[in-house]
């Protein structure tokens, strides 16, 4: 097996890597099918922007950092969270407003925060972390603590002055730093070719003397090497990275439905993508190369499975917060 | 026509200004082909054209600062932020710019645009997109500030706007956008700006509000005599208009979903204090949200002053 490996050009992946990939992928894809399942009962009153499809982003990235180092991430966030190693009882608890929730229930699937796993706080602003998470690699040079920081955002972020002036002060001090920008070609109904003359993400990296590269982003094992590449340069001192990976995003901009229907988006682009699923594609991969078996894949998902029933009766039972947390945590 | 919506009005105002002006132009995030979040620009791109109604890149402060600089130029740019908490990132260039223009060309130009926004508490999702940070323009000189309620002064509040010499922030309550319908004039009319209006004669009490927290103070009002005086143009504010009744009943509640302190309440309670001191026959009260972010839906209803808190403020006064 090692061979066979090694014969793929993929000698540091082991097995235990690979399963891992797959293993973060298919939580976040179970997760986010939980959401489409349950989200129709209206218990979940917050707007949800899920990921479905884009799954091979967050975990090739996040497999690569240390539960310390530090993720920024933005509105579309639940597989950022999964990704880095969350558990799902305090996301449900959330989405249901519920006082156990990971922001106590009082800000919802675009406001996800888990300190212990270094996410600092998210919010709805498109670009409004990147700055922040900027500001955290720097705060952990000057402090001398070998942490990296991911910072995801989306192609619109990719739009917002924030984004540049960001890259532009990380690059130039040489900061700890991997920006990864999930390209799913559209901010809201706005397709990147209506918003941006060269689409050319990662380019920029080099207009700011920095390292840029574009990855298929529904290729777990293609982004797991370019973030490795990334966290290991940024950690050596080698500054900020820009990691562009394309992908595709199956439902529409917020709520648990796909938008086609609604004129957003051609069908066939669905189609082409959804044919690419990288979750599928993984499966397909590491049965045919002999990684995993069926039956290891199968205990994976029934673990999940599990998980998520665990957290979604955990969030049921939970209480709503008080009238008086309202007034709480404004400072102190 | 029908009953419409205060959607509807919108449209309906940006439409008919455009057909009277071509400088008029409509700028914003998904305003062509979408027709904005609320679908308030709906069939306005296909009506004048792309050119007309520009789609742009994620960008607040480039949109806002663009337009500043197309209505230097002597456009008339209509911006559109998808939710008030998206205009901070644009704030830098109406404060530092679009408010100054007159003054720094010593009256020779302005920077005549609208911003409009979805504002204050309305469907449903916490923090920034349900933000009602009026008071935050009010403080900042050089800006008109507008908030309409009905979907009549909707529509003639906006073509003031839009043919004003300065800049205006129109502050759109997303909760009324479709829940409230009326009749609406199709033909030209406008509603002035720096104008207040009394929405419902009384004696006993001033209740001055605008937009969502207007409609919340008419509820209230069942039982006691209010006059209530729906602002509309929160900067420059009608001054003589919040006197002239606060002489007549000697109360005044202020009624806003914004928090309080630093509120907008603030500044009204201040003038009647300075002017009419002498008149009062209780304390002011200010009714407003607490100083919190906004959260979910489940806390929502705390947050915002409801009919039974108004009704407190307004017993509080009567019985002083
Ligand atoms: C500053 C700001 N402007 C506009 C919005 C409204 N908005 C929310 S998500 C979004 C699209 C973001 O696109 P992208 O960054 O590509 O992320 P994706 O949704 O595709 O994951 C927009 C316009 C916002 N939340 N914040
Ligand atoms: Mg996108």
């Amino acid at each position: 097996m090692r061979k066979e490996l090694l014969k793929y050009g993929m000698q540091t992946l082991t097995k235990n890597i690979l399963d891992r990939m797959y293993a973060s992928m298919l939580r976040i894809r179970m997760f986010e099918e939980k959401i489409v399942e349950l989200y129709p009962e209206q218990e979940m009153k917050c707007p949800v922007h899920l990921c479905i499809g884009q799954e091979a982003i967050a975990a090739g990235v996040c497999l690569n950092l240390k539960k310390d180092d530090y993720v920024f991430s933005n509105h579309r966030g639940h597989g950022h969270c999964l990704a880095k190693g969350s558990p799902m009882r305090p996301l449900f608890a959330e989405f249901y407003g519920k006082a156990t929730g990971c922001s106590k229930g009082k800000g919802g699937s675009m406001h996800l925060v888990d300190a212990e796993r270094g996410i600092l706080g998210t919010s709805a602003i498109v670009g409004g972390g990147i700055p922040m998470g900027v500001g955290a690699s720097l705060a952990s040079m000057l402090k001398n603590e070998e942490r990296v920081t991911a910072i995801f955002f989306g192609d619109g972020a990719y739009d917002e002055g924030a984004f540049y002036e960001s890259f532009n002060f990380a690059s130039l001090k040489k900061l700890p730093v991997v920006f990864v920008c999930e390209n799913n070609f559209y901010a809201t109904n706005s397709h990147q070719s209506a918003r941006q003359p060269g689409c050319r993400i990662s380019d920029t990296a080099a207009a700011f003397d920095a390292h840029g590269v574009c990855v298929d982003g529904n290729d777990v094992i293609a982004v797991y090497k370019a973030a490795r590449d990334s966290v290991s340069r940024a950690a050596r001192g080698g500054g900020p990275s820009l990691i562009e990976a394309k992908t595709y995003r199956w439902k529409g901009h917020v709520g648990p439905e796909a938008d086609f229907d609604k004129g957003s988006r051609p069908k066939e682009e669905l189609d082409y993508w959804v044919e690419r699923c990288p979750v599928k594609a993984f499966r397909a991969f590491l049965l045919e190369k002999n990684v995993t078996t069926p039956k290891e894949m199968d205990e994976v998902a029934s673990a999940i499975k599990a998980e998520i029933d665990d957290a979604v009766s955990f969030a049921r039972a939970s209480p709503y917060p008080e009238a008086k947390e309202l007034l709480e945590d404004l400072y102190i | 026509m029908g009953k419409i919506t205060i959607v509807q009005a919108i449209n309906m105002a940006l439409s008919e200004e455009m057909q009277r002006d071509t400088n008029v132009v409509i700028i914003g995030e998904d305003v062509g082909k979408d027709g904005g979040v609320f679908r308030v620009t709906e069939g306005l791109q296909e009506k004048f054209g792309p050119e007309r109604v520009v789609d742009t890149p994620l960008s607040e402060l480039g949109i806002i600062g663009s337009a500043i600089g197309m209505a230097a130029y002597g456009i008339k740019p209509v911006v559109e932020i998808q939710f008030m908490g998206f205009i901070y990132a644009g704030l830098e260039q109406i404060f530092s710019h679009a408010s100054r223009l007159r003054s720094r060309s010593r009256g020779r130009f302005s920077a005549p645009i609208v911003v409009r926004t979805p504002y204050g508490i309305g469907i449903k999702p916490p923090e920034l997109h349900s933000e009602s940070a009026e008071a935050l323009f009010c403080h900042m000189p050089g800006v008109k500030v507008v908030v309409p309620s009905t979907p009549y002064n909707a529509k003639g509040l906006l073509k003031s706007a839009i043919r004003d010499s300065d800049p205006v922030i129109f502050l759109e309550p997303s909760r009324l956008y479709r829940s409230i319908k009326a009749e609406v004039p199709e033909d030209d009319y406008t509603v002035p700006l720096g104008k207040a209006e009394v929405y419902q004669e009384g004696k006993e009490i001033t209740v001055v509000a605008w937009g969502t927290m207007l409609h919340r103070a008419a509820e209230a009002a069942e039982g006691f005599d209010c006059e209530i005086i729906d602002l509309m143009t929160l900067k420059p504010l009608d001054e003589e208009a919040i006197l002239k009744s606060v002489r007549k009943t000697g109360r005044l509640v202020v009624v806003h979903e914004a928090s309080k302190s630093g509120g907008l309440g603030a500044e009204i309670s201040a003038l009647v204090a300075e002017e009419a001191v002498e008149y009062l026959k209780a304390p002011i009260l200010r009714v407003a949200g607490p100083e919190a972010v906004i959260p979910m839906a489940r806390l929502e209803d705390y947050y915002m002053p409801g009919k039974e808190r108004i009704r407190k403020a307004y017993e509080k006064v009567m019985l002083y």
